[in-house]
């Protein structure tokens, strides 16, 4: 059943308008949340929730619980493949928990924390974004990582990243609903922009296996992997130099041999090589730079150390 | 004076983007005054490089203090204002998140970093800056409620208001917040206007900054003696909805003294030209803030008013 969950008129003929999709059986045993979209530059959500629901809707007959499902916080920014709420320019992910008496997306966010609420495990999909690509990663700050680690484990995802300082920003959607008591966990995968089918189908059979582990779903589940698991001082951040354009020599998802070439940055001016990079630890690499220009500090890889290939 | 490079970026399709300091004086890092980090700051864009001007002609004139130091920052952001962005370099990013700054992190970080560092030692942190809404405001000093905020300091600048927020989360990433954690006495000057220049608040605002430096001892200038600034609290403010979007047509100006149930604004049916809606006061006040963009959504802030104080 679509809900509206927040409702702005747009100053010209238009509404703003936050749905969400609840499916849910009779005497529901509990209630899961599942929300993308509020960076509109990532997508990889969007095949999430489809997903999501066209296998809730193929087996009604499996639903114990609530199911609700919400892939567009930000429709303006997917709308127009901006990452910000357009206009506004602000990232909708630094103003939650949001206010009623705030600014129109400081009042959206107030709706989706105060819908949300209650729920007994909400999950928040991202897709990095249009620079780097990410493998399948549930992302936890410290603080909740014992409440988290259980349900982050079921996900299906390759690694769990502990304290990852980048995402567990005080003022995003995941940290005010934990903060309020609903586990929430944050999803990474993928590239902005894009689609990466096998990862979201990835993704998904893990949402249903913790959905099975929850009492909310009783059709058969894929079994799922067993995730890495680290913390920050096991990622090493690869970062350019220089300014350029990166040429990867490496592909993404794999393991990579200490000494082994990364990549380099060159100069298309000069046609010189201006930075070449090459991985001092062993790892997976789970972070991928895709787009091509970097300014020094923009981010190259991310590898997770491991001195043997797992 | 004396110009010092205080951030290079270098960028394969662009001149390297130089952070320029302007110092003048000798000795101890007295004030620091920063300009734009978003691209749409004209007018503190236009206010600093007054007060570089007004500046080296104190010092030729031996008015600036012995042993006090000033540096002026004019612009941090100026790629983003060349190309008619707000955010930094092709990943948008806000530089006024990213304080403290790092040296090994992101562009921005980096930026943010070497920044801080240049400005982290003054005793007197002035940024010009603008807020994240849209919109005027009535000429004031702005200070973030750390614990270590002098609201009497901030008095010195003669401005009309001192207003003081309570930090929220997105605010511990800025400049002015890390200046205070630094034990920087930290104040944030907002005029009425970001995008155009109005030359009459922009004078206001470089005759607060010089107010200041001299009743700190750091330059000897003569100036007005300015207002008696009244210290409002952000929370205290009365916010006023709109209740429709339309054409938004605002009947008062920032400053103005209003009264209860007086007509503030009219959203118009932007298809019909009607008046779908009425905006009143909701209390006696002065309006601290005003939506300023022809367009409106429902449920945007039009106004902020200060309380009237009554004795
Ligand atoms: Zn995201």
């Amino acid at each position: 059943m679509l809900e509206k969950v927040y409702s702005a008129q747009l100053p010209v003929g238009e509404d703003l308008v936050i749905y969400k999709n609840r499916i849910a059986c009779e005497n529901p045993v509990g209630r899961i949340a599942v929300v993308s979209g509020t960076h509109g530059d990532e997508l990889e959500g969007q095949y999430v929730c489809y997903e999501m629901i066209r296998r809730l809707e193929e087996h009604p007959e499996y639903l114990r619980g609530t199911v609700d499902i919400y892939p567009q916080l930000n429709p303006l920014g997917i709308d127009m493949a901006r990452r910000n709420v357009p206009k506004m320019e602000m990232d909708m992910n630094r103003i939650f928990p949001g206010s009623m008496d705030g600014t129109v997306m400081e009042r959206a966010a107030a709706s989706v924390v105060k819908d949300i609420s209650g729920a007994d495990v909400c999950i928040d999909v991202h897709a990095s974004d249009m620079y780097v690509r990410e493998i399948p990663q549930v992302r936890v700050s410290a603080e909740f990582a014992q409440k988290l680690l259980p349900f982050a484990k079921l996900l299906n995802a390759d690694m769990i990243w502990l304290n990852a300082t980048a995402t567990v920003h005080e003022s995003t959607l995941a940290h005010s609903m934990n903060m309020l008591g609903v586990p929430t966990l944050v999803m990474e995968m993928g590239l902005g922009l894009r689609i990466t089918r096998i990862y979201g189908d990835q993704v998904v059979d893990g949402i249903f296996y913790l959905m099975r582990e929850m009492g909310l779903w009783t059709g058969s589940v894929s079994p799922v992997r067993e995730p890495v698991i680290s913390s920050d001082g096991e990622v090493e951040f690869i970062r350019a130099e220089h300014a350029g354009i990166f040429l990867p020599n490496i592909a993404h998802r794999h393991y990579l041999h200490q000494g082994e070439k990364i990549g380099e940055i060159v100069d298309v001016l000069t046609g010189k090589v201006v930075q070449e990079i090459v991985a001092k630890k062993g790892g997976v690499v789970f972070t991928l730079r895709e787009y091509p220009f970097v300014y020094e500090g923009s981010l190259i890889a991310r590898i997770l150390e491991q001195d043997t290939q797992a | 004076m004396y110009i010092e490079e205080i951030y290079r970026v270098e960028a394969p399709y662009r001149e390297d983007m130089v952070v320029k300091g302007y110092r003048f004086g000798k000795g101890d890092k007295a004030a620091c005054i920063l300009g734009p980090m978003r691209g749409s700051e004209i007018q503190q864009l236009y206010i600093c490089s007054q007060l570089v001007r007004v500046l080296k002609e104190l010092e030729g004139n031996g008015c600036i203090s012995a042993g006090k130091e000033i540096m002026v920052i004019p612009v941090v952001n100026n790629y983003a204002m060349n190309v008619g962005k707000r955010y930094w370099g092709v990943e948008d990013v806000d530089i006024n998140r990213k304080f403290p700054g790092s040296s090994y992190g992101e562009a921005a970080a980096r930026i943010a970093g070497g920044i801080f560092e240049a400005v982290k030692d003054y005793s007197y942190g002035i940024q010009l800056a603008s807020f994240y809404m849209t919109g005027e405001f009535v000429p004031h000093v702005r200070m973030m409620e750390t614990g270590y905020q002098n609201t009497s300091l901030a008095n010195l600048f003669g401005l009309p208001y001192v207003a003081v927020r309570k930090p929220a989360p997105i605010d511990t990433r800025t400049l002015n917040y890390n200046w205070q954690d630094e034990m920087t006495a930290a104040f944030s000057l907002y005029t009425n206007k970001n995008t155009e220049i109005d030359e009459e608040s922009a004078s206001q605002a470089v005759a607060a900054v010089l107010r200041f430096l001299t009743r700190m001892g750091i330059i000897r200038y003569e100036s007005h003696s300015g207002y008696i600034s009244h210290v409002i609290l952000e929370e205290d403010l009365s916010n006023i909805h709109v209740t429709c979007g339309g054409i938004f047509r605002s009947l008062v100006k920032t400053g103005a003294d209003v009264r209860y149930g007086n007509k503030l604004a009219e959203v118009i049916d932007p298809y019909e030209g009607s008046v779908k809606e009425t905006v009143y006061a909701p209390t006696d006040g002065i309006v601290f803030f005003q939506y300023t963009e022809p367009l409106i959504m429902q449920g945007e802030m039009a106004y902020r008013l200060i309380h009237r104080l009554h004795a």
